[in-house]
């Protein structure tokens, strides 16, 4: 299958598992959407037949909340019956409303509380040099996530340390719960800060599959320096009433909205 | 606000502040990006000078709250209370209880009750890690007439105070003419074979509970301790004394919370059997509020079950 086709199917898992679900986070899903289906369907080295094989990459979604995209990633994949899919949050799921390493084959770590996931990667990407292992690290942030403290004490160490091994992707939607992110904390010149940080920084589409392949490329080749990816994205993108819109960060589709919604998504993946 | 009406604490802490806003100048609200799910929202359209927007730094968060209460403001600060009370525990302990500043955690999504989300949002240590702070006065409403008043009762408060709130609509138990008074318990249900102290949402169920206990001929005495920190000792000496056997309720671990510290009381002054009804030391996870209540043992019948038990042991 195509990436482009894979990642339209990946909109619409997302949008019907948060439709049947009745709550969840479809905007921050849906703006990450490539950047996942990269990761799991060119990038990465892994085995969902396997989801412990010792030598596959590991991905962390450090933005715990946009589970529905991992979680249509993994089932795509194959890592479990695509039917879980819509037990989504209910009681007894394997798919938690974040991510829960103990219930779903293929999620590395627990996220759902934001800034903590880089410095796990941080730590899989240490323990991986301390191994000589080859696998790499990638991890993936929300820029609103990108204003907690800890995100830049991980920065610090990622880059003290050298984490070549490690490459993080920044969702940039521009938005967060409360508004943009901009408005919400002064948050401009995403790039310029991790540069000063000792970070070698890309910005590129985040929609953009090619240049999303290209760039990590090109960061798995930098040696002795941490890189992250800057994806310029559009929360929501896909869903014409979704597309930047901060309103729909965490709630459902009533049933003609996701009608709607993936009328809209399969015309695009055609 | 009538008995019955369904009303979150949350939206009753939004409305109290933006009513209390113009009352007490010094007022301040801050939020860490969730104003529209803890409804400071509601404040900050009426009163966007005095609200300040902290972004998703929760640390960040009670740090300027502190700054802002050394210089003399009220300073409420809101987030969900795992984050609150999690992610800002030493700020709160250090930068605000230490040096004894004005600031009142107010958090929301307190509990099992924030249902799909799952465990990692629901804070079920909070009440535990917020009483073992030396001088923080630690409030649970269980409706929202009592949220209103105790938003009213911490602004006239000078110092320390964790306010806990929940996602979920519940209904109203009090009159209007209820008193909410801090480190008072009230009395909702005299009653002389056993007492059964709640907090939160909890204090709905042992409403029912009791009635259910009537029925079966157990007069079960229901107690609402909505401030965990001071406790009313003297509220739960008299149960002891009186009833000879305590069960306690409460939306939280049964390690650290409400039914420890009426434990810690009884122990010393005045031991009697006690059972804990609450979440079992275990991690939640996602679900509806309703259901999750219900697998986790917090139900009228759970502690209907409870008073049988701890009256075996009288
Ligand atoms: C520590 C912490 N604080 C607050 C939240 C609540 N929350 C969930 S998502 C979110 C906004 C995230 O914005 P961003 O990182 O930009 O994600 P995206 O827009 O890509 O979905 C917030 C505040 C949380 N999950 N964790």
């Amino acid at each position: 299958m195509q990436l482009t086709e894979r990642a339209w199917r990946i909109r619409e898992k997302i949008i019907q598992m948060v439709g049947a679900a009745g709550s969840g986070h479809p905007g921050g899903s849906l703006s990450a959407t490539e950047i996942v289906t990269a990761l799991y369907f060119h990038i990465m080295k892994h085995d969902p037949k396997n989801p412990e094989w010792p030598e596959r990459d590991r991905f962390v979604l450090c933005k715990g909340h946009a589970a529905p995209v991992l979680y249509a990633a993994l089932a795509e994949a194959g890592y479990f019956d695509p039917a879980e899919l819509n037990t989504l949050r209910k009681f007894g799921s394997i798919l938690q409303g974040h991510p829960d390493r103990k219930r779903t084959p293929g999620v590395e770590v627990s996220t759902g509380s934001l800034g903590q996931g880089l410095s796990i990667a941080n730590g899989l990407a240490l323990a991986a040099k301390l191994n000589g292992e080859k696998h790499r690290i990638f991890a993936l942030l929300g820029d609103g996530e990108i204003q907690e403290g800890q995100v830049w004490e991980a920065a610090m160490t990622a880059a003290h340390r050298g984490l070549d091994n490690l490459v993080a992707y920044i969702d940039n939607n521009n938005l967060q719960i409360d508004g943009d992110v901009r408005e919400v904390k002064g948050l401009t010149n995403i790039p310029a800060r991790w540069e000063a940080f000792g970070w070698h920084v890309q910005e590129i589409d985040g929609h953009d599959l090619a240049a999303i392949i290209a760039a990590t490329e090109k960061a798995l080749a930098v040696t002795g320096q941490p890189s992250v990816i800057v994806c310029r994205t559009i929360k929501g993108k896909g869903v014409d009433f979704m597309e930047g819109q901060a309103d729909w960060h965490g709630k459902a589709p009533n049933a003609e909205q996701l009608a709607e919604a993936l009328r809209q998504l399969q015309r695009r993946g055609k | 606000m009538a008995k019955g009406d369904l009303i979150a604490t949350r939206d009753a802490y939004g409305k109290a502040l933006a009513k209390y806003g113009a009352e007490y100048p010094d007022l301040v609200v801050l939020d860490a990006d969730l104003s529209g799910s803890t409804k400071t929202g509601v404040f900050a359209k009426a009163f966007p000078e005095r609200f300040f927007q902290m972004g998703i730094a929760e640390q960040d968060l009670m740090g300027t709250a502190a700054g802002l209460a050394a210089a003399g403001k009220i300073a409420f600060a809101s987030t969900f209370a795992i984050f609150a009370t999690g992610r800002a525990w030493e700020q709160i302990r250090n930068s605000i209880a230490y040096a004894r500043f004005n600031v009142k955690v107010a958090a929301t999504h307190a509990g099992l009750t924030v249902g799909e989300d799952g465990a990692s949002h629901q804070a079920n240590e909070d009440i535990a890690l917020m009483r073992v702070i030396p001088g923080m006065t630690v409030v649970v409403p269980a409706d929202a007439v009592e949220t209103e008043q105790a938003v009213k009762a911490l602004l006239d408060y000078d110092g320390p105070a964790y306010l806990r709130l929940g996602r979920s609509k519940v209904p109203v138990v009090f009159d209007d003419d209820y008193q909410f008074v801090i480190g008072k318990a009230a009395t909702l249900r005299a009653g002389d074979d056993v007492t059964i102290i709640a907090c939160g949402i909890m204090v709905e169920a042992a409403l029912t509970a009791a009635e259910q206990l009537a029925m079966e001929g157990i007069s079960a005495r229901v107690v609402n301790m909505s401030t965990i920190k001071p406790l009313d000792e003297e509220a739960v000496l008299a149960a002891a004394r009186e009833t000879g056997a305590i069960v306690t309720c409460e939306e939280h671990n049964i390690i650290g919370g409400l039914g420890s510290a009426v434990a810690e009381c009884v122990v010393r002054h005045y031991p009697v059997p006690m059972r804990f009804v609450g979440v079992k030391d275990v991690f939640g996870e996602s679900g509806d509020p309703e259901t999750l209540l219900k697998a986790y043992g917090l139900t009228a019948g759970d502690i209907v079950q409870a008073v049988k038990d701890v009256l075996q042991a009288k």
